[in-house]
């Protein structure tokens, strides 16, 4: 994929032995991975390019400069970008070019030895079509004065372009940058002289490009991290309008040009532009004023590290700190018999603590996560032990998980998974939309002890009957344990149970998987649970089958008869403002932080509560801080470092209704049909109400009305981020990251039916609500999504993507089962009026079922399985 | 590569190649391989009492079964090849060093570049309005400069790109001496071996006083759409359009049909000449390529219709009937034009990055 970049090119520079002391104790330790992680997080936070300098007296930097580079040559989220092999030394650049396969820059070169050196380096640099930056440099020093950098750059560029053969284009002038406000009258007009200078190379030297180190220009200032970034952001304010392209700068130190209080901005931009004598000494009077952001450093409590290791194991389990635990784990192994010993001893101690705890309510959910981490880190690294003794690691069991075929949720999964591993069961995690016979062959491959199906959608609960019909033809034993939203006691008992003999449990949360995994795989217990479990779900089948509707079907005919009458005479349908298809794709996190409905979430963690009091609650109100912390604390990472993209696409259109169809049209004509979304009746006798269909809020024809189609998500990078926690056995960041981009989608979807209302259908222009206020939906309008309970049937939502070109326009997709990919979405329809609102269609009988499927195209049997949590009746 | 204008070759062949889709030979080895030939035939008399076993080093039948392989090019010339290409896959001191023979690297390449040279002068001879070119084929070996071995140590390497510099002037330097008139570095799955190459070639020209045209072909090696060393289409073609080469394109692993879209990306972002040769659809269980000549040909000819192509032939499992099938169903088919593209800075990593 092509990048293609606007304006200014950030050049990465943390990991340059000579600008960051981190890294060069890293690379001095030669703790190569945690340099390796320092390239990666810049690459995340953005650099374009990543500078690579090891030029230290006391490292043989040729040696490191070709081994990091082989390093990062295996690493594609940092190689991805290109690399600016960045040394004094000829050999060193040398050597860096024979590692790498890109097309990098070489920083640098100059006419400093004079002409012979410089062109024997700028043929071989072309040799390797690498580009070159070029100081402006000569053998009599570094150029200071517009005049003698555009000499010297001019000079370079007639013996690389005309002798040479170097293409223009692969050239990058660097013209000096140097500290101003020294106090030394000389060195006050060096930023006038810089941007002079790039200026007039930019002008006469044409395809070049200018680059720099930025933060030389504010060296008067260290200490002061405000000022030198506000100075940064005026430098470059000028540097770019005259020219310059590119820059080796931090961008985590640089203000934004506006946000840079007025006095300040003035000062800097007096010295910068050197207005006059006495800007130097003014911007230094002013300095202290706004250095008064540093904060104060946090001192950790480390008493707990004088204790045995055995209890430090415990604590940072107990407390998920994963600081110490390699050094701890280490310190265990060093002294036990055989690693393994480690993991049966003093880990499982620690975490039978941890299940203790939560059992008794006094850890939660996410903390138990935490403490997950740290045990998968310190198996992690017993692990090569292990293997190297070719031992058996001993568990309690292994069991093969996935969300079934056509769903994309497993946060809950994830959950289960994590929760079973802290007790010592090894599960082997198949993803999501794992198909029946991947399930089952990993299932045999792995000699697996239990099989869990986790969904979300309802349409995954016929996958999950499916897979166990398949488990029985192919004459499996294994127990089968159901979980995930959809799924519930009486599904299971009454459509997957009668499928499969061998075991089929239904878990209805988290904490519940132990017990029940425990007792499966128990010898003494398995024969008595199962048996309970079959005798209670006999039970259900039998309450089941006994269970009269509560109230009578009618005819789908009756009910049409008593369908909701709006009085359309005396109501005219609002115009939208904006008809057609409208893609939202710079919405930012901050923008919709502000209308998450942050209730749900703590639900995703097991912890019940209304938000905002579950804060203060008396018993999960600290967990449920620290849980709120976190998630903003993410979401302030995801929004500095724009990983997660929420995008939406809308679409208003013309539209009326026509029985319990709504016909969409192209265009005011009213002629030409776009799509057709069909709707259900609730069919079950109604004596104060009417039966409601949703079709029933659009105006018949001869009323100009209008609909309206929704598709949101979080970020369509919501499954890298949670794979790369994946990879970093990071568990509760995995499910954080899910379950975060979750809210940011549900936001979306609010702060998008509130901008419909406002602005782009526009009824409601002076709605001014708070966020509870839109949470409990007291406004005008409603914005139904297919799947739930006011229009049941999930395949219409590919009528929405067929509307907005959704998967085009967002790159959102719809599954097999027409679950949406991303997981974090939501997509619905608009409806304007006043009295249009939510409620189930629950039950309907075969004769709707019937009309719909004509209507829909599908055979009676297709339509009966997708409406099949809504049959009233047995289909045959 | 130095400024040549007097550079003959370049310039008959850029003439060529403005005028119509230029046909490239089919596979060598797909050839050989139906004669069955067992180690003896390897060794012929010369190398009967040779330590090691050699059967499977095709190069080496260059010398052994000289007749083989000139009949070879000639089939492939007979059924409309303008470019047919040495038999010197493996001929570097690096991978003859799998069967002890990194010494007659050199005779291999020489040896096999007279063989080219002869049956085509016979061509060129005969049809004097179709000219035929020799293209001296320089292959990937089989280490990687760019990848570790060992998924234990990733920062290890098999090979320097050194050692691949030395190797490849050595095979470069052979082939110009046994008159090739083209270089073609192919079937790369590893930029930085390519760029080795590129190396190479330019210190061979260097040496040798003189240039010739360059075509560069890259191999995608699955559906990703990556080279083996990660790169996209694009990043590889800025990784290696330095040398300025006559022609970039896509070779082997994949057969036309996965192929295409890589191909007509290639052909959007790349101002030189654009090469392809496909492999005869993916291989079946028994290891062979089973796509045929007509089937194979409609989507060939459907890239040319589509002004995708300046040259094409064919890779593993292609014969004469394929190129036949080419380069008749090419015949009047416009080439592809050169785009003129913005100049702008062309950086890459594993992913392009374009400056303004």
């Amino acid at each position: 994929m092509t990048q293609q970049i606007a304006v200014f090119t950030n050049v990465g520079e943390r990991t340059n032995v000579t600008g960051s002391a981190m890294f060069k104790r890293l690379i001095m330790e030669e703790d190569y991975e945690t340099a390796l992680n320092v390239a990666r997080e810049q690459v995340e936070n953005g650099a374009q390019v990543i500078d690579i300098n090891m030029d230290e007296a006391m490292l043989d930097s040729k040696a490191a400069m070709v081994k990091f580079l082989n390093l990062i040559a295996s690493e594609p989220d940092i190689s991805k970008v290109p690399i600016m092999v960045d040394s004094s030394k000829w050999e060193v650049i040398e050597a860096g070019l024979k590692c790498i396969q890109g097309k990098a820059i070489v920083n640098s070169i100059s006419l400093k030895e004079g002409e012979e050196p410089f062109k024997h380096q700028a043929k071989i640099i072309k040799r390797f079509g690498a580009a070159a930056v070029v100081m402006a440099f000569d053998t009599e020093g570094q150029a200071d004065t517009a005049d003698r950098k555009y000499e010297i750059c001019e000079r370079s560029y007639r013996i690389l372009v005309d002798e040479i053969g170097f293409a223009p284009e692969d050239i990058i002038f660097d013209p000096n940058i140097f500290a101003v406000a020294t106090g030394i009258e000389e060195h006050d007009n060096y930023a006038v002289e810089f941007i002079e200078g790039t200026r007039r190379i930019k002008q006469n030297l044409p395809y070049c490009k200018v680059s720099g180190g930025v933060s030389n220009v504010s060296f008067s200032f260290r200490g002061n991290n405000p000022v030198r970034e506000a100075i940064h952001s005026v430098f470059l304010y000028h540097a770019i309008k005259a020219g310059m392209d590119m820059g080796i700068v931090n961008a985590g130190q640089l203000a934004v040009y506006d946000d840079i209080p007025e006095e300040l901005r003035k000062a800097v931009e007096d010295v910068i532009l050197n207005t006059d004598p006495g800007a130097g000494e003014r911007l230094v009077e002013l300095a202290p004023k706004y250095s008064g952001m540093a904060q104060a450093e946090r001192v950790e409590d480390l008493e707990w590290r004088t204790w045995s290791v055995e209890k430090r194991l415990e604590h940072a389990l107990v407390k998920g700190i994963t600081t110490f635990i390699d050094e701890d784990t280490e310190e265990c192994r060093a002294g036990a018999d055989k690693p393994i010993h480690v993991i049966e001893g003093p880990l499982m101690d620690g975490m039978n603590v941890v299940g203790d705890l939560f059992g008794a309510g006094k850890m939660f959910l996410p903390q138990v996560v935490k403490s997950a981490r740290v045990m998968k880190r310190a198996v992690a690294y017993l692990d090569p032990f292990i293997e190297a003794e070719k031992e058996e690691g001993a568990t309690n069991g292994k069991i093969v998980m996935a969300t079934v075929k056509g769903d994309v949720h497993d946060i809950g999964k994830n959950i289960v998974g994590v929760v079973l591993q802290c007790n010592n069961y090894e599960v082997i995690d198949l993803g999501v939309m794992v198909p029946a016979d991947k399930i089952l062959q990993t299932a045999i491959d792995e000699k697996a002890d239990i099989i869990g199906l986790s969904g979300l959608i309802t349409p995954s609960l016929d996958e999950m009957v499916h897979v166990a019909k398949e488990m029985k033809r192919r004459g499996f034993e294994l127990p089968l344990m159901i979980g995930g939203a959809t799924t519930s006691k009486a599904h299971t008992a009454v459509k997957i149970e009668p499928q499969y003999n061998k075991g089929v449990v239904y878990v209805n949360n988290a904490s519940r998987a132990v017990g029940v995994v425990s007792n499966l795989l128990s010898k003494e217990h398995k024969a008595e649970f199962l048996a309970k479990t079959t005798a209670e779900y006999d039970k259900v089948r039998e309450q089941q089958a006994r269970k009269k509707p509560r109230s009578k079907p009618v005819t789908i005919q009756r009910a049409r008869d008593n369908a909701a009458k709006l009085d359309w005479d005396n109501y005219t349908p609002p115009v939208p403002k904006k008809l057609g298809v409208t893609e939202f794709k710079n919405v930012s996190i901050s923008t919709l932080r502000k209308y998450i409905d942050w209730t749900p979430y703590f639900m995703t963690w097991s912890i019940a509560g209304k938000y905002p009091r579950i804060l203060t609650d008396e018993v999960v109100g600290e967990q449920a801080q620290s849980l709120f912390k976190d998630a903003n604390d993410m979401l302030d990472e995801l929004e500095k470092s724009g990983s997660l993209q929420p995008l939406g696409v809308i679409g208003l259109f013309p539209a009326n209704r026509v029985g319990d169809d709504i016909e969409i049209y192209t265009d005011e004509t009213r002629k030409e049909l776009l799509t057709t979304s069909c709707h259900l009746r609730q069919q079950t006798e109604k004596t104060d109400f009417a039966n409601y269909c949703l079709a029933d809020y659009i105006a018949p024809k001869g009323t100009p009305d209008y609909f309206g189609a929704f598709a949101v998500t979080g970020g369509l990078e919501e499954d890298d981020l949670a794979n790369a926690f994946d990879a970093k056995q990071d568990d509760y960041n995995k499910i954080m990251v899910k379950a975060v981009a979750d809210r940011l989608a549900e936001a979306f979807a609010e702060y998008l039916h509130e901008q419909v209302r406002k602005e782009y259908w526009g009824y409601a222009p002076d709605e001014n609500l708070p966020n509870d206020e839109l949470i409990r939906e007291n406004y005008q309008g409603i914005r139904p999504a297919p799947g739930y309970p006011a229009c049941p049937e999930h395949t219409e939502k590919k009528k929405i993507w067929q509307l907005l070109d959704t998967e085009k326009r967002i790159g959102m997709q719809l599954t097999s089962s027409y679950a949406m990919w991303p997981g974090a979405a939501v997509s619905g329809w608009y409806f304007s009026h006043p009295q249009a609102k939510y409620y189930a269609v629950a039950a309907i009988q075969k004769d709707q079922v019937e009309d719909y499927a004509k209507r829909t195209n599908m055979t009676l049997a297709e339509a009966e399985r997708w409406l099949s949590p809504n049959l009233g009746y047995e289909p045959e | 590569m130095p400024n040549n204008s007097q550079n003959n070759k370049h310039e008959q062949l850029s003439a060529a190649l403005k005028q119509r889709i230029l046909i490239l030979d089919g596979a060598m080895g797909t050839m050989i391989q139906a004669h069955k030939f067992e180690e003896q035939d390897y060794r012929g008399e010369r190398f009967k009492d040779w330590h090691v076993l050699i059967k499977g080093n095709n190069d080496l039948l260059s010398l052994t079964k000289p007749e083989i392989i000139t009949e070879i090019h000639r089939s492939f010339l007979a059924a409309g090849a303008d470019i047919i290409e040495t038999n010197t896959f493996n001929s570097t001191t690096i991978s003859m060093e799998d069967y002890d023979m990194a010494s007659i690297s050199r005779e291999v390449n020489l040896e096999s570049a007279k063989l080219a040279r002869a049956v085509c002068d016979e061509f060129s001879a005969k049809t004097p309005e179709k000219p035929r070119y020799v293209a001296g084929v320089l292959g990937p070996t089989s280490k990687t400069c760019s990848l570790s071995p060992d998924v234990n140590d990733p920062g290890y390497r098999n090979i320097t790109f050194d050692k691949l510099v030395t190797a490849y002037v050595e095979s470069t330097l052979a082939l110009m001496e046994g008159g090739v008139d083209i270089i073609l570095i192919e079937t790369i799955f590893d930029t930085l071996n390519a760029k080795a190459a590129s190396f190479a070639v330019e210190e061979a020209f260097e040496q040798a006083g003189r240039t010739l045209p360059v075509m560069i072909s890259g191999t995608i090696t699955d559906a990703s759409g990556r080279t083996l060393s990660g790169q996209t289409t694009e990043a590889f073609y800025n990784s290696i359009r330095h040398i300025k080469p006559l022609s970039i394109g896509l070779n082997c692993a994949l057969g036309p049909d996965l192929l295409r879209q890589y191909v007509e990306e290639l052909s959007r972002v790349c101002e030189t000449f654009v090469s392809v040769h496909p492999n005869a659809g993916l291989p079946n269980e028994f290891g062979e390529y089973d796509l045929e000549a007509d089937d194979m040909a409609k989507e060939i000819i459907d890239w040319g219709k589509s002004g995708f192509i300046n040259i094409v032939g064919g890779c593993c499992g292609t014969t004469p009937a394929h190129i036949r099938a080419f380069a008749k169903g090419l015949e009047g088919t416009a080439p592809r034009k050169l785009p003129e593209l913005e100049v702008r800075m062309r950086l890459s990593g594993l992913e392009a990055c374009n400056l303004n």
